[in-house]
């Protein structure tokens, strides 16, 4: 917790400073200027206190990752979501950003990660919608006819201005929602992970396109999670964790492996009595795994990846290289392609043989990343929670038709003592939990299962610092009592502490495997900025 | 965050939408002319303060039981089954069909066939809207609603071209052997003597009783009811656990159009004695309503469904009686589904918040 306030404050500091030197030109007020943005929603504290300067002229990063804040920070700068406390300066002057429109007269230009277009409009249509300056049509068509073909000779954004949305390919689309900003008189343009969907080309010319509008005075800031991304094009970059914002530093004066650590963090040292690994047969083979995802983006590219008996492979990397995927299709509920075998059984990847029950019926058990929205029903009671995905089991049933809820309602309690989840009473919503203790559930009903693979992903995320440890101690037990475990964590400090071999993934693939006594936080931090293999 | 008390949700905020509903009912009664407190007299007398009322009364509620159990099983797997009314329409037609090919011995045996028919027709025409949704994602809504459509004219072209006896000018199938009537509330033991010859309640409310029961137990203790309640809470999460998305869709469907067609056993084979056009009568759409103000609880679809039968019995009269006319009942109607329903989340903010306040000043003091 020390070291994280010290670097927000150096954070701070480096904001403070008088405009950062690398800045191409640093006019007076800077373009965006953020004091002490604070954002809950209900319990969960999105932003926190964030103060942040964006030069004119600049091209800004704002890094971290999935979870870290920055939507909800530029929602907020956008006019969607109002800030708890807090003011947006803009070009010097404070300004109040009630909704989208204010946000759009005051020079701000949003481009999502999902467009916002209308498929079955023309680009032309689409760039005057919401925008038309009387009743008729075909004036302000023909005006943003004009304009478009002003700003494709400009700015190299070259987009048919006849051709309808759904006509395009996903680079064009995002072309056609950068042109509709700038139709609008925007000045300041913020793209939300703009590269998630583009093939490496595509990503190319859009960074060409951005030094362009650079160039011209335009300032940006450019959201996202790769680390090369903000190396190679911006000026400026804040690093955001967990609804804070750690620091703010030039990019020429930093490096991938530095700005890693600031988004992953360091904690308190986590310290998990363990004994070296006794490794038995291999559980789990993996070999040359492939997903892609609905848009048809490969995001597993070739996995090969073994677990024997009686140890832990730690996954390391920054969030979104692949690992949820990864741990979706071991559950059963993402397809593939490729080989998996569990004790030398091949699994099935199309989803036609199999789901998450058949995959518990072989014996994987899985603690997944998302509790609130995989893990748990969050409106169900405990007890029901307790056995959600083993619910068939027949020691569960009264009969053949009713299920035994009050034996379940009884384990559940014994489980509760058991795993210290307090408060200990089966009927209450998980939703009434803390994170904590919502995990507790969620690894007690999947560690006494005695799985012969346990898949973990980031197992203490929002856990407090007593229940950390807790965790960490059932599962080096698990390990010991003979079962593979999977362990998915950005917590580079956790995978450090519980594995006993890790792998590092980047970009869908595995970028190396090092014994943790062998490597150190560096080596593994050039390895997931995909620097060193 | 403070939490606020059950029976403000289960009770309060109901009955305090029905009072509205009705008080701007009344004031409507007043606009053209008429009593509102007569009309209230007029409507409880009619449907509550006779045995031949309550007849009638039971009877529509019977109906309304049945809809609206479909109506909630299908919303508890997030599925809003609007095609009661067609289902509710085939099962009357499997209903007819039973009693008029097999020559049952007694009324008891015909029951249990007639509620396999009526059931069988009202699941297999949820079925194809059903797995329409869940193998090709066309929406449940739309479909249900086209296939009330289909449903009405499959029966009138059934009437008017396969079941209507030779000869007969009336599109409505012949009528059900007399073995097959089911018994009536006169007809009971003990209850017999306090109702009249003609009331049409007979024992189907008691298999809609039964029927609300079974309900409670599949959602709240089966297996089935169990991953069916866990999909329409979190799909994601439901995938997760290995909860197939297309068998739940359909076993929740399944069962929905069954209970919609079970129907039947009230309607056509209880009281009409014979299938007619347009059997349902708008039971189907009722029951949404009564699911929605039942909170998909059996036991509140039970409540909903006597409320609107006492209204559906209680506004017949009132347009006998008065010169109110009939189709202000559907307007009290309407208000009563429009403030139970639609505007159920209306005052349900600000009351919550006047019990959050005051328990939170409560505990401050």
């Amino acid at each position: 917790m020390q070291a994280d306030q010290n670097t927000t404050k150096a954070g701070r500091q480096a904001t403070a400073a008088p405009a950062a030197k690398s800045v191409a030109t640093p006019t007076g007020a800077p373009a965006i200027e953020l004091k002490g943005i604070s954002k809950a929603f209900g319990t969960v504290q999105a932003n926190k206190d964030i103060s942040i300067r964006v030069m004119p002229g600049t091209i800004h990063g704002i890094i971290g990752e999935n979870g870290a804040g920055k939507s909800t920070l530029m929602s907020i700068l956008y006019g969607f979501y109002k800030a708890d406390a807090g003011e947006i300066w803009i070009k010097g002057k404070h300004t109040q950003i009630p909704d989208s429109q204010a946000a759009i007269s005051a020079g701000i230009g949003m481009v999502f990660q999902h467009f916002k277009l209308v498929q079955n409009f023309t680009v032309l249509e689409n760039i005057i919608l919401g925008a038309e300056d009387g009743a008729l049509l075909r004036p302000s068509l023909n005006k943003a006819r004009r304009e478009l073909k002003r700003l494709a000779e400009e700015y190299e954004l070259n987009v048919d201005p006849d051709e309808k949305i759904e006509e395009l390919s996903v680079g064009h689309q995002q072309r056609v929602e950068i042109l509709k900003a700038l139709y609008r008189q925007a000045d300041i343009l913020i793209l939300d992970e703009p590269t998630g969907v583009l093939t490496p080309d595509e990503a190319d010319h859009l960074f060409r396109i951005l030094n362009h509008l650079k160039d011209e005075g335009k300032t940006i800031i450019l959201i996202t999670h790769k680390l090369r991304e903000i190396m190679e094009t911006t000026d400026t970059v804040s690093v955001m964790r967990r609804g804070e914002m750690t620091a703010t530093v030039s990019t020429s004066e930093t490096s991938p492996e530095h700005l890693a650590e600031l988004m992953v963090g360091r904690k308190v040292l986590l310290n998990v009595a363990k004994t070296k690994a006794n490794p038995g047969r291999t559980v789990l083979e993996i070999e040359n795994l492939k997903v892609r995802d609905e848009d048809g983006v490969e995001r597993l590219r070739g996995i090969n990846l073994q677990i024997r008996a009686g140890e832990i492979l730690g996954i390391a990397g920054v969030s979104g290289n692949g690992q949820s995927e990864l741990l979706e299709v071991l559950g059963g509920f993402a397809n593939g392609t490729g080989t998996i075998r569990l004790n030398g059984e091949e699994l099935d990847l199309t989803g036609k043989h199999s789901d998450g029950q058949s995959r518990r019926a072989k014996g994987i058990a899985h603690v997944p990343e998302d509790r609130h929205h995989l893990g748990l029903i969050l409106d169900f009671a405990a007890w029901e929670n307790m056995v959600f995905g083993y619910h068939s089991d027949p020691a569960y049933q009264k009969n053949r038709l009713v299920m035994d809820n009050a034996g379940i309602t009884a384990h559940t309690q014994e489980a509760m003592n058991r795993f210290d989840v307090r408060p200990p009473i089966p009927t209450l919503p998980a939703k009434s939990f803390s994170g904590g203790n919502q995990q507790k559930i969620v690894l007690a009903r999947e560690i006494e299962r005695n799985p012969d693979l346990l898949l973990v992903g980031q197992p203490t995320r929002g856990v407090d610092i007593g229940a950390i440890e807790f965790i960490h101690k059932r599962i080096v037990e698990l390990r010991d009592q003979g079962a593979a475990i999977l362990l998915v964590s950005v917590e580079l400090d956790e995978i450090r502490a519980l594995s006993d071999r890790i792998a590092v993934m980047f970009d869908g693939q595995i970028m190396g495997e090092r014994a943790p006594e062998d490597t150190d936080e560096k080596e593994l931090g050039l390895m997931m900025a995909g620097v060193v293999k | 965050m403070e939490k606020t008390p059950k029976w403000i949700d289960v009770a309060l905020i109901p009955l305090l939408n029905l009072l509205i509903a009705f008080v701007i009912s009344g004031i409507v009664v007043l606009l053209i002319g008429e009593n509102p407190i007569e009309a209230i007299r007029v409507m409880v007398d009619g449907s509550l303060g006779s045995p031949y009322g309550w007849g009638y009364t039971l009877y529509y509620a019977t109906n309304f039981i049945f809809t609206g159990l479909a109506v909630a099983v299908a919303y508890h797997a997030s599925q809003f089954n609007i095609g009661g009314e067609g289902q509710a329409t085939l099962g009357g037609l499997g209903v007819a069909l039973v009693l008029l090919m097999v020559p049952w011995p007694n009324w008891y045996l015909a029951l249990i066939g007639a509620m396999i028919g009526g059931a069988v027709f009202g699941a297999a025409w949820a079925a194809i809207p059903a797995y329409l949704q869940a193998k090709r994602g066309s929406h449940i809504v739309i479909t249900t609603i086209m296939f009330n459509f289909i449903a009405a004219s499959l029966l009138n072209y059934m009437l008017v071209n396969v079941l209507r006896p030779r000869g007969s000018m009336d599109p409505a199938t012949a009528r059900f052997p007399a073995a097959t009537h089911l018994p009536t509330f006169h007809d009971m033991p003990l209850i017999g003597q306090f109702f009249g010859k003609s009331v049409p309640a007979n024992v189907s409310f008691f298999i809609a009783i039964v029927a609300c029961f079974l309900v409670w137990g599949l959602i709240w203790r089966t297996r089935l009811g169990f991953a069916i309640r866990a999909f329409g809470r979190s799909e994601p999460a439901a995938r997760y656990a290995g909860i197939s998305p297309v068998k739940i869709v359909m076993a929740a469907m399944l069962i929905s159009g069954a209970l919609a067609g079970l129907m039947a056993t009230n309607n056509v084979m209880g009281e009409a004695h014979r299938l007619v056009l347009n059997s349902v009568e708008g039971a189907g759409f009722i029951g949404i309503a009564v699911a929605l103000m039942g909170r998909n609880h059996p036991f509140g679809v039970f409540l909903a469904a006597l409320l609107f039968g006492f209204l559906y019995q209680g506004g017949g009269e009132l347009a006998l009686e008065t010169s109110i006319p009939r189709e202000l009942i559907t307007v009290i109607q309407a208000l009563v589904i429009l403030f139970t329903g639609a505007f159920d989340n209306m005052l349900r903010g600000p009351i919550e918040q006047f019990f959050v306040a005051r328990a939170n000043a409560r505990k401050e003091a």
